[in-house]
């Protein structure tokens, strides 16, 4: 069925155990056939590492404290260059939402900047800044800005109009509309546009180190790739994705603890 | 001060809907004494939100004017509050944060926290201090926008169908509430209603609105002693009259069958 569903009754524990079997199913058997596959000689090793090998890698990427400093590395930048991102997104989000005139004078430069893939923009920043941490940082802080930016200019617009009308009859002083009124209204908005900041954060840090870094997750896959260490890459190819899900899925509970409040559903 | 705390002058509202011009309100002339209740019905769309929005200054005239004692209205006066169709509660504030929410900053702390226990009580919501607008029920959000709206002490008091969403039995207890609230605080109400009988228990005059462009058609007095018996003759008698003020003409016969 697609579309309105009834609210269940709670899944009994067996129930559950087999949606956890189903989600798992898929993915074991299809590291078993790779396994196999690889095993077999239909594909060639040094291209393709079986799964036992990866692991075999990523245990012992660990154990040296590779992978833990290069994604250390990695975050120290992703946490930089998204503060100065999304406090910049916020701010001018806040100016282009609350003043007509700063929408209107800024709109041209959003509107032609904004579709540039952030990553079209890491040999510019390497030019202007250098190879180093500064262009890395650049990168990540355009990352994240734009998803900011535009959020928080969409919660400002969608501010209920009868709240405003209210706080008109009222006689609310302006400060205390902004910050008392437009800005709760905006907060989920702004959540979200956090969230998928800190998304393109890690993605643009991982594109900037393979171009201008010696440091990083994004730098070691490059270098795995010029040592012919095949398994290293696919190990840290993954690992990305997987901190990128981790990332996503704790701002995910950040935010729907905010949103519940400020939508005012109580809980 | 004069007797009149509330002048509405030729008043004229005009909306641009699609480049077309509606004329919505037109020569609305009305004095409204101080203390008085008085009530707006008139078909759906024939302009009464609309005059409250002029007397608040959400909209502004086409021409004519409103006078709150005296003054030309051109801000939001603080004389006057209002009560919304919808109860407009903040959903991310509790009851009592959204009722001391529009207070003035000038009353102390402490006495602002006492107005809102005691408006608490008058709309009969302890208990629901600390509930947010989604645990309540829409009569009780309502009630916290009514209890809003009086922590505020106005002169006037606008009310836009403020029962509207409430059941029979929770709308005639809130009405008597009001008139008990109107005697002991000599409160100027202006209330935009559908319910006949409810203005008639309620209102010292019931203006009655027609369409298109919206006229007065006529003002009802009632000079019954209240509180006013809904089944009295008397009561009847006053229904009719506003009835047929309300109805054109050519249907007399139907509303005759009505009443
Ligand atoms: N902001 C606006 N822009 C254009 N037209 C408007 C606007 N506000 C109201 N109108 C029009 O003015 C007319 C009167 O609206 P109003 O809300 O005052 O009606 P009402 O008498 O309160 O009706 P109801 O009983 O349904 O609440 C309507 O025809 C409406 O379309
Ligand atoms: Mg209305």
């Amino acid at each position: 069925m697609i579309g309105y569903v009834k609210k269940k009754q709670k899944d009994t524990p067996l129930k559950k155990l087999i949606n956890v079997g189903i989600a798992l199913a898929v993915p074991i058997c299809v590291l078993i056939l790779w396994e196999l596959i690889v095993k077999a000689g239909l594909v060639k090793a040094t291209l393709l590492p079986p799964p036992t090998k990866l692991w075999k890698t990523f245990c012992s990427l660990v154990s040296s404290g590779k992978l833990q400093s290069g994604l250390l590395i990695s975050f120290g930048r992703v946490v930089a260059g998204f503060l100065i991102g999304s406090l910049a997104g916020a701010t001018v989000g806040f100016l282009m939402g609350l003043f007509g005139i700063v929408n209107k004078a800024l709109s041209v430069f959003v509107n032609v900047l904004r579709p540039i893939p952030t990553i079209a923009l890491i040999p510019l920043f390497i030019i202007v800044f250098g190879i180093g941490e500064k262009s890395n940082i650049a990168v990540i802080v355009v990352g994240s800005f734009w998803p900011m930016l535009l959020n928080t200019i969409g919660g400002i617009q969608n501010v209920d109009s009868k709240l405003l009308e209210l706080a008109y009859v009222y006689r609310i002083k302006s400060t205390k509309t902004v910050f008392r009124i437009i800005l709760p209204s905006a907060v989920t908005s702004m959540l979200t546009g956090l969230r998928l900041g800190l998304g393109t954060a890690w993605m643009s840090v991982v594109a900037a180190e393979m171009i201008g870094a010696s440091s990083g997750i994004g730098y070691m896959i490059m270098f795995a790739r010029e040592l012919a260490q095949t398994a290293n890459m696919y190990v840290e190819v993954l690992v990305i994705g997987l901190v990128g899900l981790a990332i996503d899925r704790i701002l995910l509970l950040v935010q729907n603890k905010f949103s519940r409040k400020f939508k005012g559903i109580a809980g | 001060m004069s007797d009149t705390i509330l002048k509405i002058d030729h008043l004229k509202k005009d909306f641009i809907i699609k480049d077309q011009t509606v004329e919505v309100l037109k020569d609305i002339s009305l004095d409204v004494r101080r203390g008085e209740f008085i009530s707006l019905i008139g078909s759906s769309g024939c302009g009464k939100s609309t005059i409250l929005k002029l007397i608040t200054n959400l909209e502004d005239p086409t021409s004519g004017e409103i006078l709150i004692d005296g003054e030309p209205v051109k801000g939001p006066s603080e004389k006057v509050s209002m009560i919304f169709q919808e109860s407009r509660l903040f959903p991310w504030l509790t009851a009592e944060e959204n009722i001391e929410f529009t207070m003035s900053k000038k009353i102390p702390v402490n006495d602002r926290r006492e107005i809102v226990k005691k408006h608490i009580e008058l709309v009969g919501l302890n208990g629901f201090e600390k509930a947010v607008p989604s645990q309540l029920s829409g009569g009780m959000q309502q009630r916290v926008s009514i209890a809003r709206a009086l922590a505020t002490n106005p002169e006037i008091l606008l009310l836009d169908e403020p029962f509207g969403a409430l059941d029979a039995f929770t709308r005639i207890n809130m009405q008597e509430e009001t008139l008990k609230i109107w005697e002991k605080e000599k409160t100027t109400m202006i209330m935009v209603t559908h319910d006949i009988d409810e203005a008639i228990y309620l209102s010292d005059r019931i203006v009655v609105l027609s369409a298109k462009p919206g006229v007065i058609k006529d003002i009802v007095n009632v000079t019954l002693p209240r509180p006013r018996d809904r089944s009295s003759l008397d009561f009847m008698n006053i229904r009719r009259k506003v009835m047929l003020a309300l109805y054109d003409k050519e249907s007399d016969r139907n509303i005759e069958y009505f009443i």
